[in-house]
């Protein structure tokens, strides 16, 4: 059976395990209409030119894990940002571990979209956020329809979050091959402001493929640092949707790392609904083997006097594959809009492949947009230099590969993070660079 | 320059039709509207054609009849009735001149302000010109000059009679009979258009040129070009087109095939001012058109173009860099205005070493108009450093039109280098303010400044058409501020 038969027949299922009595219950059922309609997207459509979902798809996915595994925190203590004080939600194989995370709801709240979806005292929030900000297409219906349990965060007015907030997902490999839904919220009200570092990470080498859908609210005057990690091994797939929606002279940023997993595919939607909003994409890929990473980005400017900047640097080696998709769209009455968008590329082997489609849509006279493009080398008369100073080769084009990313790597605003992403690049690299960069 | 009219074209293709006598026992013609496999026939046996062609047509029918029309692009229209379109008309022997006398006064001023006369441009400037009116070449000048190096230099159908090997062995490589749906319907119908050969080691003396016009009304325009450049040889070749005003939308569906064998250069330039469609969005030529280029070793092709009319504009100018070394060039302006669509950019696919290309792309936007660039940059795995630079820059005129940029970049090779930048932007007020203040007045100022804007393309074009792309800058943008 192809999984998307097997998804809709096994929605039934599916519903006896959840409130059907709850409001979220007719946006389920309408979802798994839309998913039935539209199915996963293909290479036909324009946004999927490059990437195809096919290898992934063809897996017989369990639905629904059988058994419970617990983890030990030593077992796991690796993926987390020891050195910093962190709110924790942790999920393994899809299923909240209470034991690894440590939540709050004194002042706001950090908890489960289980809880959010179906306690009371949570209906308020949900009813004017869930699946509003999120654009509905074959992917994020079927999320939708499978919506159960992901992190919740929400901060009322004039707060701003003591410590971040780590969202992590674990899978165990109990299961020969495991499809991951999880469904986020984050509402971040008036005047306040949160950061939150995302991480999916696979324990065993059995496969495992994630559908996530984020939805983010930023109200005025909101400020919001999310930072994604992927840095997974070579059977875990992974498509994050995240849907941001800003009002006036709020600040997104989203930093996206990706350094594995089989195909990662980020569609990252922004959409602007004010004055004076600013709004940041960042990313640095770094590939190798056969991995395959696309970004796919969108940047809706509907008023006047808002910016969006988008860097995204990425490395190929091996046979991996590069993917860049980003478009800005101004409106019409979006004047002096200042819209940014770089990508840059560097292949090191001739097996690698990158495809950039940057583009842009302007219906606005007055504004400055800009897009650039570029796909190159590492400069061999830097490498020489470094050479001629007792550099070896190895050091030295790592140091250029830091120095083509610093752009990205400096936005990071927490020293700890950094040295993590830092460290996670020279692994990457085989290189141990003795200094603080 | 003396000021051309329509009478003088009147007297020059009466006189030129005699001349040459080149459908002399044609009766008149426009076929019945409509399209199917007896009409190719009747297109093919009108034109005396031998059989493998009537074949090859009616091989792209087929084909054709089952493609559906693109979507992809960025333009809106309503797709044209291909049954209700007359797919081949020839002017009258007895009276050429009817459909001309209701000629739009709008459009000779317009020819008026441009100053355009085959004459003239023949007598100054030295450039053959083989004039397409309506599908059939009716007027071919400096045949004997270039017949004297050997080149050749007629309408295609011409060549298909006195040169069939060479129109057998290269049409159809490049763009292929089956390549897209435009491409399709054009192998299938094409009446007319021009042929070009440049022999071995020549450099051709003079710049070869094309004029194009639709006559009638509910005539689809369907010109093939085969432009062969071989070994070491030089080619400049001009096209330009225009079209009287005419209150539906007509067809146009062309296909340029430019091939330039080892050591060999083709500059191919195109002014484009076909009827855009008044200014409130009513009638207005659609131009669908297929051209594409074959280079082999250290060949160059270059492509510049000034898109200024046309209600929909779908052109994509290619170049396959197959040899190693090869160069592919693409200049272009494209002025939308009122409330013109153009989807247009370019593809350069390298395929071979050390191959560069080079795309220039500036847009510029006013009344209600969309304008966008779309563009493919491909390097495959074996072409080892491959260079590409690209650069699209936009122009906004006015808060209603919108420019839109979508460029798609393909690296197989870790020894490519690309650059790709895009800008947008609107002219200044205080550019304007500056101009003003010097007894320039608003109008004049901006002409100035679009000029600024696109004189790395324009800069490119031959002389004679950079004055004529100039004016035409500047007629097109006439009251698009207010």
């Amino acid at each position: 059976m192809e999984l998307k038969e097997k998804l809709v027949s096994s929605f039934l299922a599916f519903e006896t395990t959840v409130d059907t009595a709850s409001g979220v219950h007719n946006i389920r059922t309408q979802a798994i209409k839309d998913f039935e309609l539209y199915g996963f997207p293909t290479k036909k459509a324009e946004a999927w030119k490059y990437t195809s979902l096919n290898k992934v798809l063809k897996n017989d996915f369990s639905l629904f894990p059988k058994k419970e595994v617990a983890i030990e925190y030593k077992e796991v203590k690796k993926y987390f940002i020891n050195d910093l004080d962190t709110y924790k939600i942790v999920f393994i194989d899809g299923k909240y571990s209470s034991h690894l995370s440590s939540t709050t709801h004194d002042k706001f709240d950090v908890c489960l979209m289980s809880s959010a979806l179906t306690q009371n005292r949570f209906k308020a929030v949900v009813d004017v956020y869930y699946n509003t900000i999120a654009k509905q297409d074959g992917l994020v219906a079927l999320n939708t329809a499978y919506a159960k349990e992901g992190a919740y965060i929400y901060l009322p007015k004039n707060i701003a979050a003591d410590k971040p907030i780590e969202i992590v997902h674990f899978s165990t490999g109990a299961e020969a091959a495991m499809l991951l839904q999880p469904r986020n919220l984050i509402v971040v009200e008036d005047n306040s402001e949160v950061t939150i570092i995302e991480r999916h990470q696979s324990l065993s080498e059995n496969k495992t493929f994630t559908n996530s859908v984020t939805e983010i609210y930023a109200g005025k005057n909101a400020h919001l640092d999310y930072y994604k990690i992927q840095n997974d091994i070579s059977n875990a797939s992974l498509i994050d949707n995240t849907f941001t929606e800003q009002h006036d002279h709020s600040v997104a940023s989203v930093h996206t790392f990706s350094f594995g997993g089989e195909i990662t595919r980020n569609n990252l939607n922004f959409k602007q609904k004010g004055q004076g909003i600013d709004s940041i994409l960042n990313g640095v890929t770094i590939l190798e083997g056969k991995t395959h990473v696309d970004h796919n980005t969108l940047v809706e400017h509907t008023e006047p006097n808002c910016e969006s900047h988008q860097d995204y640097k990425g490395i190929f080696d091996d046979k991996s594959v590069g993917v860049f998709n980003g478009k800005i769209i101004v409106d019409q009455i979006a004047q002096k809009t200042n819209a940014f968008q770089s990508n840059n590329n560097v292949l090191l082997s001739d097996k690698a492949t990158v495809n950039s489609k940057p583009q842009l849509e302007i219906f606005a006279d007055d504004v400055k947009c800009s897009h650039g493009c570029t796909i190159g080398q590492l400069d061999e008369s830097a490498l020489f230099y470094l050479k001629t100073r007792g550099i070896p080769e190895k050091e030295g084009r790592a140091l250029l590969m830091y120095a083509f990313a610093n752009n990205v790597l400096d936005s990071v605003k927490i020293p700890q993070l950094k040295t993590r992403i830092n460290t996670l690049i020279a692994e990457k690299l085989g290189v141990s660079i003795g200094f603080d960069l | 320059m003396s000021k051309y009219t329509e009478d003088d074209l009147k007297k020059e293709l009466e006189t030129k039709e005699y001349e040459y006598g080149f459908y002399t026992d044609i009766e008149s013609d426009t076929f019945p509207i409509g399209l199917n496999e007896d009409v190719i026939r009747a297109i093919s046996a009108k034109k005396d054609e031998p059989e493998w062609l009537t074949a090859w047509r009616l091989d792209a029918f087929k084909v054709w009849s089952e493609m559906e029309e693109p979507e992809w692009a960025n333009v809106k229209y309503e797709k044209p009735d291909f049954q209700a379109i007359s797919y081949y008309s020839a002017p009258k022997k007895s009276d050429p001149n009817k459909t001309l006398d209701d000629v739009d006064p709008e459009l000779l001023a317009t020819f008026e302000k441009l100053g355009i006369s085959l004459d003239e441009q023949k007598k100054l400037s030295g450039v053959a010109v083989d004039v397409v009116v309506d599908s059939v070449s009716v007027a071919t000048t400096f045949k004997k000059t270039l017949a004297e190096k050997g080149i050749i230099f007629c309408s295609i159908s011409e060549a298909v009679k006195d040169y069939p090997d060479l129109v057998k062995k290269y049409m159809g490589t490049v763009v292929p009979k089956t390549d897209n749906f435009y491409a399709a319907l054009n192998s299938a119908v094409f009446t007319d258009g021009s042929f070009c050969y440049i022999p071995k080691g020549v450099r051709c003396p003079m710049e070869l040129s094309t004029y194009f016009r639709i006559n009638q009304g509910g005539t689809g325009q369907f010109e093939r070009t085969l432009v062969i450049a071989d070994k070491s040889s030089y080619v400049s070749y001009l096209e330009g087109c225009t079209a009287p005003s005419r209150d539906e939308n007509q067809l146009h569906a062309a296909v340029v095939e430019l091939i330039a064998m080892d050591d060999a250069e083709i500059k191919y330039s195109t002014v484009q001012n076909w009827f855009p469609g008044s200014a409130e969005g009513k009638g207005g030529v659609f131009n669908f058109v297929t051209k594409r280029g074959i280079c082999e070793k250290n060949a160059k092709i270059s492509w510049t173009q000034v898109e200024t009319g046309s209600a929909v504009t779908w052109k994509y100018p290619s170049c396959i860099l197959k040899g190693d070394n090869s160069v592919g060039e693409f200049y272009s302006i494209a002025v939308t205005n009122n409330y013109q669509q153009a989807d247009t950019g370019t593809k350069m696919i390298h395929l071979g070493k050390n191959t560069k290309s080079t795309i220039i792309s500036k847009g510029i936007s006013a009344g209600k108009s969309q304008n966008s660039y779309r563009g493919l940059v491909q390097i495959s795995p074996r072409a080892e450093h491959a260079r590409n630079f690209s650069q699209c820059d936009s122009l906004l005129m006015g808060n209603e039109c919108g420019a839109h940029t979508f460029p798609y970049i393909e690296a197989k090779n870790k020894s490519a280098q690309i650059e790709h930048e895009a800008t947008t932007s609107k002219i200044g007020e205080d550019q304007i303010f500056y101009c003003n203040q010097r007894g320039i007045d608003t109008e004049k100022a901006i002409a100035l400044i679009v000029n600024g804007f696109s004189k790395e393309v324009l800069n490119k074009l031959p002389m004679e058409f950079a004055v004529e792309a100039q004016k035409l800058l500047e007629i097109s943008l006439e009251g698009s501020v207010g």
